[in-house]
């Protein structure tokens, strides 16, 4: 019998910041099976970034082993094969958008992939319009509003055709409107991804499984209760039972 | 000058490739620079008006690009006539004012105004990004063109991010004086920011190398030569070239 195939296979990971003595990863495992989606919701500071960043090779770390698509990272190089198949979508998209239009910087991916120009132009445009940014594809990346600009990134790592998602906090900064898009989008497309919010409406809507840190080590959902409850009455702010 | 105001206009240079328009204008300011009489540097000066009537650019917009010259051409119009040995044309007490000073003034007023209007007309009706394609198309040096537009995208995230700083030391009352106080925040004000954009700029090449870069830049095909664009770079080429040759072998109109 086949198990599903895993997609991020993290055993035993540690991780610190050179010159601390914390390790922010701490014996971590984790991970991530085709057609998962999971969320990840843990305070600042518990080293989720770090987490996304450890899995795409761009954080080295201490000890652990990484697999990725079935095979073990062992160097730098391994991460460079295999790192354009994982997207990954950051906090602030500033740093994502650097080409001078939506078009261009959606197909840097695909041309970096060594597609033809015509073939990175129609993939870019084909992304482009499926998450109905064909209104703003000639336009200058800075120039674009904070929610636009999420989009776009997002945009510019699904022209990759990745085969999971990583994201970074992608609904911090947006309205309800482009929040709603989002999730409409996340949840329309047919592959892996794990997502780091705050919000947990947001990850309950797109997500199956919610994960949270804690002391460097993933928490998996039998271990997580995560519930969140509004009311309102006349005894406003004054301590009070129910 | 960040706003580009000037490439959102439609005029028959502006439809014109980004190459055509570097080329041409890269050949008429090396032959402006290059010449010395005043007569082909008329020429030249009036081949520049066409170029910016062409772009259709109003007064009004060309003004505000030779401003800042001019307030460097006065400055030599002050300095160079009184300290140009030659012959004197005026003179009072110490003050001698040469001809060949003044004739100079003349030739770097021309010349500078020339070549502004050139690049007023050609290049500044471009946006950076356009001007990036086409240095990138004419095999330009891949780091310069590449620096030119990272320097572009970011410089406003780093405004942005000077203004957020500046704003959060007002709001804590922060009034800016001649004083050490003033001097240190506005020194910790750019320490932070470079810190910033250090951390800015290793997030944008993490960001990069996750979507498969590898050192080398590839760009989409955006623009294509045409024959009116191979047309206006021959003919920017001959009357920079006819121009040079009437200088060296002396040939008058």
């Amino acid at each position: 019998m086949n198990a599903t195939p895993c997609i991020i296979k993290l055993s035993h990971i540690s991780f610190a910041y050179p010159g601390s003595d914390v390790d922010v990863l701490n014996n971590l495992d984790l991970t991530l099976c085709q057609g998962e989606k999971i969320g990840l919701i843990a305070p600042n500071g518990s080293g989720k970034t770090t987490l996304f960043h450890t899995i795409m090779g761009l954080s080295q770390p201490r000890q652990g082993t990484i697999e990725l698509l079935g095979k073990p990272m062992r160097t730098p190089k391994d991460f460079e094969a295999i790192r354009t198949q994982i997207g990954l979508l950051f906090q602030d998209a500033d740093d994502q958008l650097f080409c001078p239009t939506v078009l261009d910087d959606v197909a840097f991916g695909p041309l970096n992939l060594g597609f033809s120009k015509e073939e990175a132009k129609n993939t870019a445009l084909e992304t482009i319009h499926e998450l109905g940014l064909s209104g703003i594809r000639d336009s200058v990346t800075h120039r674009l509003s904070g929610g636009q600009k999420r989009l776009v990134a997002l945009a510019a790592v699904l022209a990759m055709r990745p085969k999971a998602l990583l994201l970074d906090e992608p609904t911090a900064g947006l309205d309800m409107d482009v929040k709603e898009t989002l999730i409409n989008i996340l949840n329309s497309l047919d592959i892996s991804m794990m997502i780091i919010s705050h919000e947990f409406d947001f990850i309950h809507e797109v997500t199956h499984k919610i994960y949270s840190m804690e002391n460097g080590k993933i928490l998996t959902d039998e271990e997580v209760h995560v519930h969140q409850h509004e009311h309102v009455h006349r005894h406003g702010r004054h301590p009070h039972k129910h | 000058m960040l706003d580009e105001s000037l490439a959102y206009k439609v005029s028959a240079v502006h439809r014109l490739e980004p190459r055509a328009r570097i080329i041409a204008s890269m050949f008429l300011s090396f032959g402006t620079a290059l010449s010395h009489r005043f007569d082909i540097l008329g020429l030249y000066f009036i081949v520049s008006a066409a170029l910016v009537f062409t772009a259709s650019l109003s007064w009004h917009e060309v003004w505000g690009r030779l401003k800042p010259l001019l307030w460097f051409v006065v400055m030599i119009w002050i300095f160079l006539p009184l300290s140009f040995e030659g012959e004197i044309i005026w003179q009072y007490g110490w003050v001698k004012v040469s001809f060949a000073g003044v004739r100079l003034c003349m030739e770097i007023t021309l010349k500078s105004v020339t070549i502004l209007l050139v690049f007023t007309a050609l290049v500044a009706t471009m946006t950076v990004a356009t001007i990036g394609y086409g240095l990138h198309r004419l095999n330009f040096p891949e780091k310069l063109t590449f620096l030119l537009l990272m320097t572009y995208r970011y410089i406003y995230v780093i405004r942005d991010e000077y203004h957020r700083l500046l704003r959060a030391a007002r709001f804590r009352g922060f009034v800016p004086k001649t004083n050490l106080h003033s001097y240190r925040t506005f020194a910790y004000l750019a320490g932070m920011l470079f810190v910033r954009a250090s951390f800015r700029a290793q997030r944008v090449y993490r960001a990069m190398v996750c979507r498969g870069f590898r050192g080398r830049f590839r760009t989409l095909d955006v623009y294509r030569l045409n024959g009116i664009d191979y047309l206006f770079i021959i003919l920017c080429t001959l009357c920079a070239g006819i121009l040079l040759l009437f200088e060296y072998y002396r040939i008058f109109l």
